[in-house]
């Protein structure tokens, strides 16, 4: 069990989200870093898609009432286990009764504590994510709460197992960062030939901040309004969409739908984010802004394809410890970094 | 001649989109077509819109197959008949139930009575469920009640209400927050996580509202 003394600004139990029951009005859920989700249970040597605890800008304690191997990623937090302190992107044992606390979360929003076996909760639809909207799913079908003890799938500690970390993606999957305006890779979308030329120049080459009014449903940014041509302003029929899509409501300011966001929109869609890119955006903090890159599909297609390197690299960083090939790296360090 | 197009909507999804006028011969179209992608290979999942449906697939699916399968699946003009699932919805009408009730008769010039008999008199087709779980777009509201939105949402409307919005008529499946307008309100669950199917509506279904209670 993992009780909850501080859940934080919003913490909730996700996986990688809910699938198949779009149809019925059903949105995906799911952790809104899925690439930190990933990490964290491949470190442990879950299931990828095993479901975790997602904790919204720090602010959290936790006490756990086994002895038992967990794993934190995404956003640095600060955090200590009784006082020593622990880093994101590292799995490591806790004892019965020990206290974790994450104070803030810096430079990113969100930071996931994966558990060995996974945070044991029903699956509602083949999936473990809360759906905070609808209020099923995760534990109880809400955010958790003080007091809250979640199950884990596995507790206990193999004696041989050493802490693990990992370069943190910002590090092994650099993109753009000649700046310091996070670059974030965008296809166009259905609608995008019917905006203005000069709206569609400003989406590319204004930087947008991210308005304290986003959440998991949707990231709403601030800049300039974009505007369609009048002769292409016609409202659209209802349709489904999917997180990642760049909407344009009237005022022009665009909302990127995320992991909550309803399964059917009708705001035209001047792009949508790549999916190898959802988790920087998710990690940016509400008054940063990001830019945006035009891709090809066959530019999102090697960005994926690196992001799934790194998360194999994992795998095998795990499988050499096993087999006691990190020694002199872990003596050097305390902690392997392999990626 | 109907004008369709297929866009790309994101890495793993693609929309197949016939321009509007929304019409339920569109429809029944889309219908056959979502039926039919379901069991194309790396489906993950096959969403109707209104006169559109997204399909989202997995690494495994063939992209320009599944596209040339959607124009074939369009061009075959197959259309499936509605499900032949009636649903009846027992409803309380006005007073508490629907606090906006006198602001419809109001509005369509109609009395409360006509406006509720005409409301429960229709026969409506689910077109295809979105926005929340279990909420269904209805067509078949008689056009006379039509009848604007309310210029403030409300920040929570109850689970199970009855209302329009605009030319639509809805029921909605869980406390949200909404701008429709309310006539009444049922006791039926649109939407349980843990029943199989979840929602109560399926795209096709025809539905009847049926007075259990009337509140002037």
């Amino acid at each position: 069990m993992i009780e909850i003394l501080r859940p934080g600004a919003q913490s909730s139990v996700q996986d990688l989200g809910r699938t198949g029951f779009r149809r019925f009005g059903v949105g995906r859920s799911g952790a809104a870093d899925s690439l930190a989700l990933e990490a964290g249970n491949r470190l442990l040597g879950n299931e990828p898609g095993a479901a975790a605890i997602e904790f919204t800008l720090g602010r959290a304690t936790l006490r756990f009432h086994a002895d038992m191997r967990v794993a934190l990623t995404g956003a640095e937090c600060g955090g200590n286990l009784d006082g020593t302190p622990v880093w994101s992107w590292y799995a490591f044992n806790v004892r019965k009764d020990q206290l974790l606390t994450l104070p803030v979360a810096r430079g990113g929003t969100r930071t996931y504590l994966c558990a060995s076996g996974g945070i044991d909760v029903p699956l509602v639809m083949n999936s473990r994510s809360t759906d905070l909207q609808s209020g099923f799913g995760g534990f109880e079908g809400r955010a958790l709460r003080e007091g809250d003890r979640l199950p884990v799938g596995r507790t206990g500690i193999d004696g041989k197992c050493e802490p693990l970390g990992i370069l943190a993606p910002a590090w092994s999957l650099p993109f753009g960062q000649s700046d310091d305006i996070r670059a974030i890779r965008v296809l166009p979308g259905p609608e995008y030939d019917d905006f203005e030329p000069a709206s569609q120049a400003a989406f590319w080459q204004s930087a947008w901040t991210l308005s304290p009014q986003s959440n998991r449903m949707g990231l709403r940014l601030q800049g300039r309004a974009l505007a369609r041509r009048p002769e292409r302003s016609a409202d659209l029929l209802s349709h489904g969409v999917v997180p990642g899509v760049l909407q344009v409501p009237p005022s022009g300011q665009p909302i990127v739908l995320m992991s909550d966001a309803q399964t059917t929109g009708g705001y035209p869609k001047i792009g949508v984010v790549i999916g190898a890119d959802l988790w920087r955006l998710a990690q940016t903090p509400p008054g940063d802004s990001v830019r945006f890159v035009q891709v090809t599909l066959d530019e999102a297609a090697a960005a994926q394809a690196t992001l799934d390197h790194y998360l194999r690299q994992i795998d095998q960083a795990l499988h050499w410890q096993g087999d006691g090939m990190m020694i002199a790296a872990r003596r050097r360090t305390r902690t392997c970094s392999v990626v | 001649m109907y004008q369709c197009t297929v866009h790309r909507l994101a890495e793993q999804a693609l929309l197949f989109s016939v321009a509007p006028p929304a019409r339920l011969e569109v429809q029944r179209r889309i219908w056959a077509m979502a039926e039919r992608a379901a069991d194309w290979r790396g489906m993950v999942d096959v969403v109707p819109g209104m006169n559109n449906l997204m399909v989202v697939f997995d690494a495994t699916a063939d992209v320009p197959a599944i596209e040339r399968d959607l124009k074939h699946a369009w061009a075959s003009g197959e259309a499936r008949n509605a499900t032949g699932k009636v649903i009846e919805i027992p409803v309380r009408y006005g007073g508490e139930y629907g606090p906006d009730l006198a602001d419809v008769a109001r509005h369509t010039k109609l009395s409360v009575q006509e406006a509720v008999r005409r409301h429960a008199a229709a026969e409506y087709v689910v077109y295809f469920l979105g926005f929340q779980p279990g909420f269904a777009y209805l067509g078949g509201m008689d056009p006379a009640l039509a009848t604007p939105r309310r210029c403030e949402p409300r920040v929570a409307v109850p689970s199970g209400a009855i209302a329009i919005g605009g030319e639509q008529t809805g029921i909605y499946p869980a406390v949200l927050p909404g701008g429709w307008q309310l006539i009444g309100h049922t006791d039926t669950q649109l939407f349980v996580a843990d029943r199989d199917p979840p929602s109560l509506f399926a795209p096709g279904d025809t539905v009847r509202f049926v007075v259990a209670e009337f509140v002037a």
